[in-house]
């Protein structure tokens, strides 16, 4: 908020950088951006729920991305999604009740060369199949425990 | 730094290249490097360190080569056999170039080895192919040939001297007239013509319109650049951000000084983490150098640049939500005029350019328009990079001169269908497009052509479907994407996209009779004429294009005993 001299279209910056930090939007954040940046609470909340990215929920400790962008998904990114779905049982957009696994959908990547494709914190996996996908996920999590 | 000091940059750096006997690229764009392509890089480093060699190769972490369905690529370019002796003078620096599909990190040793002798051919693939030879590259001639995180490799290939070209040799006037005799047009989707654009904001007043500029920034006009590539199965940009950023930086700031600006904004989509990265790495390495900042090339000219970063918002591509979403507010588009070229961003005269149009100014400045104009159809100049996607061979990246046919695009250079399927359509615009049947195949790819047939020439997204795919449910998908994207402002795009979907629902669960067909037709109509921005206007083309084109589709769907009805019920009232 600094680097804009606390100046309100430093907003969706300041809004980016305590996602990064805190992983979410919790109500402190967002009255503590709201009254160092002198706005309305009413713009600050309207602009976060606005914005797809800013999420104002806690997410799991690792986070897959499922892209559903149109190479995607005609190449079978919706079975893809199921698959996972009913393996790890979390519905898109959700947590899984250890709070491990977030699942989450995006429009594109860019990476349509790859399709289907998703992403495992970060790690993009491209040409992934409705029968692998959930066990490669699996894979993740527990190599992620063990360490 | 004045054009002396670039020029001995070049020539440093171009003596350091040719001082190598053979160049290994590896493409490090985000598809490759999800693929371990800069593990590639390194096993190549270790390897040539391993056998003494690293003195004469180098390797160099480059932008999109294009093909990426057979990524990750390593291209080898090694120095002829008859320089290496000596017999061809030190100045010809000729290189034969091996291209390598599928790399491991474990080739690495075994490229390393041959190197110089006769090519891997296991991992070998031909660069005389169709796909490689039926483009013509100007946007992206650097990707795959320029380091995009070094400022030196970029100006050893020709960088910025169009920048001090324009800024030592020419008045703001004459620029804006090379880019309007070169007949650029916008490439972000409309092409509106990019010289009429510039002239509009160099002759606006900054002081017709109240302006709010914030404290801090010293400019009366801006120059945005667009990255955020919405449309779904569309790369262009980030490719050309990731690969070749200072060349829009190069291009902005050509932009600014034509148009009297000295702030500049890139808005990129935060989908795209390397792409924002580059671009600071840029910006940085141009600060630096003095080629963005105070007194640019010795001159009085100021231009500095910030990035601003989306957050997952389709509308923001329009060029009000977009300003709307750099003031730090929702993006939501505001009715026209006053266009952003009067009173865009806070207020002041503001120039909005996609990524692509952009990337095009620096070489129209250092080759001239002339040679660009000769380049593509008589409307349409020029060329327009393609992401090829879907059912289709060779996936990836292309740049083709406007006026190919659609089958060239298709089969010579994508490689044609595969599976032995047949082909049913390509789709291009993205959500705002619409599906092109086999039919026009033949038809040249320029504006008026895909205008004609239904569809746009959009931001370059062009996805392939065959005869498996259903284009009822494709259809519903992009009105999916555009019922969750539409901002919420205007009525006609909220709600109607919402009925137009359940509409399409009621479709594809064999529930709706022919009159729901017709209502569909009537809403779609609806919502293009009356919405208030591109993203409602367009919207319904998708779902407008498969209904000319592939109405039997949405016959077949419609309830039988329903139809029957439908048809007894239209006769009785004929005869009453």
């Amino acid at each position: 908020m600094r680097r804009y001299g606390y100046q309100s279209h430093g907003l969706i910056e300041a809004l980016h950088s305590a996602q990064e930090a805190f992983g979410y939007l919790d109500d402190f954040t967002l009255k503590y951006i709201t009254r160092a940046l002198r706005l309305p609470p009413s713009k600050v909340f309207g602009v976060a729920t606005f914005y797809n990215l800013f999420t104002l929920k806690p997410q799991g400790a690792h986070t897959c991305v499922v892209c559903l962008g149109t190479a995607c998904y005609i190449k079978g990114a919706r079975e893809v999604l199921s698959a996972i779905e009913s393996a790890h049982s979390v519905k898109a957009g959700g947590t899984t009740a250890d709070s491990q696994l977030s699942l989450l959908t995006a429009r594109c990547f860019g990476s349509c060369a790859l399709a289907p494709v998703i992403t495992f914190d970060g790690e993009t996996i491209g040409k992934v199949t409705p029968e692998a996908v959930a066990q490669q996920i699996a894979q993740r999590l527990t190599a992620s425990a063990l360490r | 730094m004045n054009l002396e000091e670039l020029n001995a940059i070049a020539t440093n750096e171009r003596t350091a290249q040719a001082g190598k006997n053979h160049h290994l690229h590896v493409c490090v764009g985000t598809a490759c490097q999800a693929l371990n392509s800069e593990q590639i890089a390194r096993a190549l480093q270790a390897a040539l360190r391993q056998r003494g060699q690293n003195g004469e190769a180098e390797v160099k972490c480059v932008g999109c080569p294009g093909l990426c369905s057979l990524g990750p690529l390593v291209e080898v370019a090694s120095r002829a056999k008859a320089q290496e002796a000596n017999e061809l003078p030190p100045d010809a620096d000729r290189r034969t170039t091996v291209l390598y599909q599928f790399v491991k990190p474990e080739d690495a040793e075994e490229i390393v080895a041959h190197l110089g002798g006769e090519p891997v051919k296991r991992l070998e693939t031909p660069l005389d192919q169709p796909f490689f030879a039926r483009q013509t590259k100007i946007v992206l001639e650097n990707c795959g040939r320029v380091d995009p995180e070094r400022i030196e490799d970029y100006i050893a290939a020709g960088g910025y001297q169009a920048l001090l070209k324009a800024l030592t040799e020419m008045t703001p006037q004459q620029v804006i007239d090379e880019i309007t005799h070169s007949g650029l047009r916008g490439r972000g989707g409309a092409g509106f013509p990019t010289g009429l654009k510039w002239s509009t904001v160099a002759k606006a007043d900054p002081n017709r319109y109240p302006t709010s500029v914030p404290e801090g920034i010293q400019s009366r006009k801006f120059v945005i650049c667009n990255g955020d590539e919405g449309d779904p199965g569309a790369f262009m940009d980030r490719s050309v951000m990731e690969g070749d950023p200072h060349r829009i930086l190069e291009g902005m700031a050509i932009a600014a000084y034509a148009v009297g600006a000295n702030h500049g904004f890139i808005y990129v989509r935060a989908e795209y983490p390397l792409a924002v990265k580059r671009l600071r790495t840029a910006i940085r390495q141009a600060q630096r150098a003095g080629l963005l900042g105070n007194g640019i090339g010795g001159t009085a000219f100021s231009f500095n640049v910030e990035i601003r970063l989306g957050a997952g918002a389709f509308v923001c591509g329009e060029e009000t939500a977009l300003m709307a979403s750099i003031e730090g507010g929702r993006g939501t588009p505001r009715p026209r005029p006053p266009f952003p070229a009067e009173s865009g961003l806070w207020g002041c005269p503001t120039l909005i350019n996609n990524v692509e149009t952009l990337a095009n100014v620096p070489p129209i400045i250092l080759k001239g328009a002339e040679w660009f104009a000769g380049i593509g159809t008589e409307k349409s100049k020029g060329t327009k990079v393609f992401a090829l996607t879907g059912q289709v061979k060779n996936t990836g990246l292309i740049e083709v001169p406007m006026g190919i046919s659609l089958r060239e695009i298709v089969f010579d250079i994508g490689g044609g269908i595969p599976d032995g399927k047949q082909f049913k359509a390509v789709q291009t615009g993205g959500p705002s497009g619409g599906c092109i049947p086999a039919q026009f195949l033949d038809m040249p790819v320029d504006y008026e052509s895909l205008n004609r047939v239904g569809s746009i020439m959009g931001s370059g997204g062009m996805i392939v479907m065959d005869d498996s795919t259903d284009m009822v449910e494709v259809a519903r998908f992009f009105m999916e994407f555009c019922m969750d994207e539409s901002c919420g402002k205007c009525i006609p795009c909220r709600a109607g996209t919402v009925q137009i979907h359940r509409l399409l629902t009621k479709i594809q669960q064999g529930q709706a009779s022919e009159r729901d067909l017709h209502t569909l037709e009537e809403l779609c109509d609806l919502v293009k004429h009356t919405s208030l921005c591109g993203l409602g206007q367009s919207a319904p083309n998708p779902v407008i294009s498969t209904l000319k084109y592939f109405r039997e589709e949405y016959l077949a769907k419609i309830k039988p005993d329903l139809r029957a009805r439908a048809n007894g019920k239209t006769k009785v009232e004929e005869h009453g």
